[in-house]
């Protein structure tokens, strides 16, 4: 039962349960928040933003509390949360090439 | 040991051909200040958000470009409860018990750091049979899809037929990570119980088990978002 010698950190990431309970609570009602975007039936831009806002918090949550990324050190954060964000590219692109293709078939193969 | 004969070549001229290959890979620095399974496994989690975002790229590239409509989500998922088609209830129950096993697994991590190896070893088992529940809902969930909607790779009586080959991939890819992860953690959870950790002297293990979980958890928020909800 010896504490990491001489380490900074002296047993990894210790922090109270409170915490973590409160976050489960949180993680719980956001997604009864998506559910209900499809159970009330909102439609267009509306249920869009609601589900990409719900989405956004609840990976957050995640990432930042479960997964301990709050309290890593910020070159770790770069390193790791930085990349994914050349997908955004790869997503732009790929919408605008899925958008030619619609117009495409519909003007070449749907009459 | 080997470490003190291999600082004295570093020291002069370091070693050329696969020696040097070794000796340059495995100097001693250190970038960043956790263990290294920690580091390994935010790698291997990065790598596999790129897997992720291509297959939900690839979804939305066959939902944009289809000239038939899509299926509706919200109907094709319900489930028939006393007589009313309640829209999404299954995929609903399946989200909250990955959140829950996600709760769980951090209780456990942190258990798990305050050295308490009964409640470590339980929470884990505990994360890993709620893996396991979401694991069997989504085979029934297929079993529904395929017998009773008719639903194919390559097409269903619904609209499009990108429906069934998005679905079957990504949700497919996903419970293959559950099962593996329902696995990973019951190796974990019963080494914790053995007291293999106290040996080592370290739980960081647990740790880097349950970034994996949480990531599994992770995905199926944005699966949830844009395949299910969209």
């Amino acid at each position: 039962m010896q504490q990491g010698t001489g380490q900074q950190q002296s047993e990894g990431q210790q922090h109270p349960i409170r915490i973590y309970l409160y976050i489960w609570l949180l993680l719980f009602v956001f997604s009864t928040f998506s559910y209900l975007v499809d159970y009330l039936k909102f439609q267009g831009a509306l249920r869009w933003t609601l589900i990409i806002i719900f989405m956004l918090v609840k990976a957050g949550l995640i990432v930042a509390i479960f997964m301990h990324m709050a309290w890593e050190r910020l070159a770790l954060k770069f390193v790791i949360l930085a990349p994914p964000l050349c997908l955004l590219i790869l997503i732009g692109l790929m919408a605008i090439e899925g958008d030619h293709t619609f117009l495409t078939r519909m003007a070449a193969f749907v009459r | 040991m080997a470490d003190s004969a291999l600082a004295t070549t570093t020291s002069t001229s370091p070693p050329e051909g696969f020696q040097g290959v070794a000796s340059d890979l495995s100097s001693d620095k250190q970038a960043f200040p956790v263990p290294w399974g920690k580091v390994m496994m935010w790698i291997f989690l990065l790598s596999d958000t790129f897997i992720f975002t291509c297959f939900l790229t690839s979804y939305m590239n066959v939902r944009i470009s289809t000239t038939v409509p899509w299926p509706n989500v919200s109907e094709v998922f319900s489930l028939n409860i006393g007589g009313t088609n309640v829209p999404l209830l299954l995929i609903a129950i399946m989200t909250m018990i990955l959140i829950t096993s996600s709760g769980t697994m951090a209780m456990a991590v942190n258990f798990g750091y305050r050295r308490n190896k009964a409640y470590t070893s339980a929470l884990m088992l505990i994360t890993a049979g709620f893996g396991a529940t979401f694991v069997g809902m989504q085979a029934f969930e297929w079993t529904k899809l395929i017998l009773q909607e008719g639903v194919r790779p390559w097409g269903n009586p619904m609209g499009a037929a990108q429906f069934g080959s998005s679905f079957f991939m990504i949700t497919g890819f996903h419970g293959l990570h559950v099962s593996a992860g329902v696995v990973y953690l019951t190796v974990v959870a019963l080494r914790v119980q053995r007291g293999f950790y106290d040996r080592k002297g370290s739980y960081e293990t647990v740790e880097v088990a349950g970034l994996y979980w949480h990531f599994v958890d992770l995905v199926w928020v944005f699966i949830f978002a844009f395949f299910y909800l969209w």
